[in-house]
């Protein structure tokens, strides 16, 4: 307008989206917390004050010590110690590592299956469309851990008993994706109906261009606020998953425990009272858990001008 | 109306014969079910008797005909982790199940329901903004934490309610219920406490959603603008139009429960079918998992139609048929 | 309290919203009277601000609007202030209300029957067998065919103007003195608001109820309405006697409105239309609110606002009536 045009930056500074987020002050702890778990669980090998598997450093003298404060506690050992003499901070460093990796993978793969199903379906429509969107609409008739639980179940059966331990990584993130792409492909799906119809679809169609090429100049660009409003409240949803299903006994081994693993084990303490090894990684899951939703919630009326 | 009822059936023999599909599939074809119902060392004869004797040898689709016929009369075989029909051992959990969920379900109601109509009417209020923080950080929170919780307060530290089984049960006919007894109902509190919480928070959270898009539409602000006093505008008018959304997501939770009672029936070591189903799962035991799919479907599919048709009991538009003047 | 004076009072009366960004003002200061019985047509583009008067007289304006300063007396009474519980036993009962859209007024899972019931027994010492007689009575006298019939009937099995006649017989329960119609025939077919505006009108002369008429329709108000005030901006321009003021327009927006409906029989067979559009609250100009479209405007308009002057019967606020004009 005048000659002094703020710059890009400053626009984006002044906009609603980066007003909310720095007036919710809850957004703001909650990304912190968020990025520092991820930072730790990264850090882990580095920042870990053991190595909670090598059974070389464990010993048995060390076991079942309560938190450093508590009575009996040892400095060395903050949050105290299992049944083996393992380091309970050490191992939720180790364990979120997993539990994060398999969030981060299965919503990855979740998005790049779901978001092409659904610019598929909604720009081809026809039999595809219809095919894709009557298996979504069984798969979302069912819970969603009912649905994780069977892949894996199934995936299980069709694999050979000794291959469950070291493929329980890659069943949990297909079991976890299998699941959740749905979502990312009726919003993307409805998205892409909406924008085919609009007039800068038809133009740029009048003029030859490709399909590959309107899908991904044009539509992508226009549904990426929704889908990464799911990815994140997915990410949640994914540890969630991982970590019910290992509590289960059907997801890590506690050979590589992730967060549900180690309460799964910590839970058969604690009729003997040693609350810390299954309180202590309840805890960070669900801190993490959380936060990870009161950032998807913010993001979510942030990117929804109805709800201000 | 009938046609309503008779496509919403089609309907719903479409969706159970898909689900019977995949569960006849499941058992068809992940892993071998001879290699899994025979020991290591049985011979070959032994195979190939078992084979003809389960149709193994058959046409697939005469198979899948006469599974779906084993499925209809609740035969689904025999479980290859317990050597017993599958059935037996459905009827065995399913009574501790359903009355988990039941128990669940009534206490969701009876907290969410009037929590979330406090939450709507009370927007800014001290207490309305706790419960609100206080069901965000309750969606969070893993159910199984949520158990395990239960447990290290109520049963470990202050040792006042059982923390695993359905304590002493009463068998009436085939039906064994823990309703009965003292040491029965005490080991229900923490279990349907657990599923509930979780249906607690959304239930509250719905209501509350529903009841502030109510209060904004013309007919609560035209009762207002007539006068009308306040407890009638909101318990007369706004409550009865946010129950009707309120009793489809209640009635569907119903059997999201049945599923999440997997979970709670793990913690708790609940003899029911979650835990049938889970041990199921860990041991590959195909033919419960398949069973325990085509009952749980079925029981979604049922309470979907009883939900569809409350609505025409509810809703006049439905019910009344549009004769205009 | 009664006296002979007017039924309504409203002296400078704002409306404004609270945003982040600092309060809006949508209504600036308007003042007007209503005397008992009268018809009174508002009108004005949407976002002139006349729906929000209505609002403001019922006590109904919701968060984050609020009366933002002036005052409104109903028979001699202060009733901008006063506490909720108060506010709400004159609503209905003094002071009637119908909205625009019949479809959405009525709550859809109660019979009429039972609406009209329940407002009747808020306002009036009635039983139900005699509140549901009243009920019969109003259904008849607002011209629904078979009352008896259609008392038990939902708000769905009604057509569009026949929800429109509820409505209004919803209104008229207790005989208020005052009704506010917010735009009551704009959602409905054009062959129907003729039939539904005289039942207004015969309703409310019967009943003895002045009436506030908010709608965007010269043509409505030309045909029901005994005075008009012509609302730009969250302010009033004009206000006069309708026949004076839709015949011999004063104020250059009003000129304009005018020109903007097609009249039979005339030799222009083009309508003039008003260059540009409303001002947006956030950025309404100094001065006069019209200035910017005004065909008349002179360099003063953007620096004084002018204030309601009387022209005739009624009132301009316009610089071209200002100290003698023209």
């Amino acid at each position: 307008m005048s000659a002094d045009a703020p710059s890009r930056f400053a626009v984006l500074l002044d906009s609603d989206f980066v007003y909310s987020f720095r007036k919710s002050r809850v957004t703001l702890i909650a990304t912190l917390v968020t990025v520092s778990i991820i930072m730790a669980a990264l850090l882990a090998p580095w920042i870990a004050p053991h190595d909670p598997f090598d059974v070389a450093t464990l010993s048995l003298l060390d076991s079942e010590l309560p938190p450093a404060w508590a009575e009996g506690g040892d400095p060395h050992f903050l949050l105290g110690t299992d049944n083996q003499g393992r380091d309970v901070l050490s191992a939720i460093l180790y364990g979120s590592r997993i539990s994060l990796a398999v969030g981060f993978v299965s919503v990855f793969f979740a998005l790049v299956a779901g978001v092409a199903v659904g610019l598929i379906s909604g720009y081809f429509g026809g039999l595809v469309d219809a095919i894709f969107m009557r298996i979504a609409d069984v798969m979302l008739s069912f819970p969603t851990i009912l649905v994780a639980l069977l892949v894996s179940g199934i995936v299980r059966g069709a694999l050979p008993r000794e291959m469950h331990e070291n493929a329980a990584l890659a069943v949990l993130v297909f079991a976890i994706a299998i699941t959740t792409w749905v979502q990312y492909a009726r919003t993307v799906r409805g998205s892409t109906m909406v924008e085919r119809g609009q007039e800068y679809v038809l133009a740029a169609r009048l003029v030859g261009r490709s399909s590959a090429s309107i899908i991904f100049r044009h539509i992508l660009p226009n549904v990426m606020g929704p889908v990464l409003v799911i990815a994140t409240i997915n990410l949640a949803m994914a540890i969630l998953i991982e970590a019910t299903l290992s509590f289960l006994g059907v997801g890590m081994p506690p050979t590589n425990p992730s967060l549900g693993t180690l309460i799964r084990v910590g839970n058969e303490y604690l009729f003997s009272g040693i609350w810390w090894v299954v309180i202590f990684p309840s805890l960070t899951l669900v801190v993490l858990v959380l936060a990870v939703n009161l950032m998807g919630d913010w993001l979510r009326d942030a990117l929804n001008p109805k709800l201000r | 109306m009938l046609a309503f009822i008779v496509r919403r059936l089609l309907q719903a023999v479409l969706v159970m014969l898909a689900v019977a599909l995949i569960a006849f599939a499941m058992f068809r074809f992940v892993g071998d079910p001879v290699n899994s119902m025979l020991p290591e060392i049985a011979t070959t004869e032994d195979r190939q008797a078992l084979r003809a004797q389960l149709g193994l040898d058959e046409p697939i689709p005469t198979q899948f005909a006469k599974f779906i016929g084993g499925a209809v009369q609740g035969e689904f075989g025999i479980s290859y982790r317990n050597k017993r029909p599958v059935s037996d051992l459905i009827v065995e959990r399913l009574p501790a199940t359903l009355e988990l969920v039941f128990a669940a379900a009534l206490f969701a109601l009876l907290m969410g329901v009037p929590m979330g109509v406090y939450t709507a009417l009370n927007r800014h209020g001290f207490v309305s903004n706790l419960l609100q923080i206080i069901s965000l950080i309750g969606i969070s929170v893993p159910t199984f934490v949520t158990g395990i919780l239960l447990i290290l307060i109520f049963s470990v530290w202050l040792n006042w309610l059982p923390s695993f089984g359905r304590g002493e049960v009463v068998q009436l006919g085939w039906w064994s219920t823990g309703l009965l007894t003292i040491s029965g109902l005490k080991s229900l509190v923490l279990p349907s406490v657990m599923l509930g919480l979780f249906q607690v928070t959304l239930i509250m959270r719905l209501v509350r959603a529903e009841m502030l898009e109510v209060l904004r539409t013309d007919f609560i602000r035209f009762a207002r603008a007539r006068g009308l006093t306040d407890r009638a505008v909101h318990f007369g008018h706004a409550l009865r139009n946010t129950l009707m959304p309120v009793i489809t997501i209640a009635g569907l939770q119903l059997g999201s429960m049945i599923a999440f009672a997997i979970i709670t029936e793990t913690v708790f070591q609940w003899p029911g079918m979650g835990l049938l189903f889970i041990q199921a799962v860990s041991f590959a035991d195909i033919p419960v998992m398949s069973a325990y799919l085509v009952l749980v479907a079925l029981i979604f599919v049922v309470i979907n139609m009883i939900v569809d048709l409350l609505y025409f009991v509810v809703d006049p538009r439905l019910s009344v048929g549009g004769d205009r003047a | 309290m009664k006296q002979s004076g007017p039924l309504l009072e409203v002296r400078d009366l704002s409306v404004v919203f609270d945003t982040r960004r600092g309060p809006l003002t949508a209504v600036d200061r308007i003042s007007f009277d209503l005397s008992p019985g009268e018809i009174l047509g508002v009108v004005g583009e949407s976002g002139a601000g006349k729906s929000l008067t209505g609002t403001a007289i019922t006590g109904l304006l919701e968060r984050p609007g609020r009366i933002g300063g002036g005052e409104i007396r109903f028979e001699g009474n202060r009733i901008d202030n006063l506490p909720p519980e108060q506010m709400r036993r004159l609503r209905g009962r003094r002071i009637g209300a119908i909205f625009q859209d019949p479809l959405t007024s009525l709550n859809p899972l109660f019979t009429v029957g039972r609406q009209l019931v329940e407002t009747i027994q808020t306002h009036l010492d009635l039983g139900r067998e005699q509140a549901r007689q009243r009920a019969l009575e109003l259904l008849a006298e607002v011209g629904i065919p078979a009352p008896e019939k259609r008392i038990d009937h939902y708000p769905h099995q009604f057509s569009g103007g026949m929800r429109q006649r509820v409505v209004i017989a919803l209104a008229l329960c207790a005989n208020p003195k005052l009704v506010i119609a917010d735009e009551p025939t704009t959602a409905l077919d054009v062959s129907i608001q003729a039939q539904i505006l005289a039942v207004l009108k015969k309703l409310c002369r019967e009943h003895g109820a002045a009436v506030i008429l908010v709608t965007h329709d010269m043509g409505v108000i030309a045909e029901t309405a005994d005075r008009v005030a012509v609302m730009y901006s969250g302010r009033i321009a004009e206000i006069g006697p309708a026949a004076q003021v839709v015949k011999a327009p004063r104020h250059p927006y009003t000129e304009g409105l005018m020109g903007s409906i097609p009249v039979i029989g005339t030799g222009a067979d083009r309508l003039t239309q008003i260059e540009g559009s409303m001002p947006r609250l956030t950025d309404i100009p100094a001065g006069c609110a019209f200035h910017p479209r005004c065909p008349c405007a002179r360099a003063d308009c953007a620096a004084v606002r002018p204030e309601p002057r009387p022209v005739g019967d009624g009132k301009v606020a316009c610089v071209l009536y200002d100290g003698g004009g023209i």
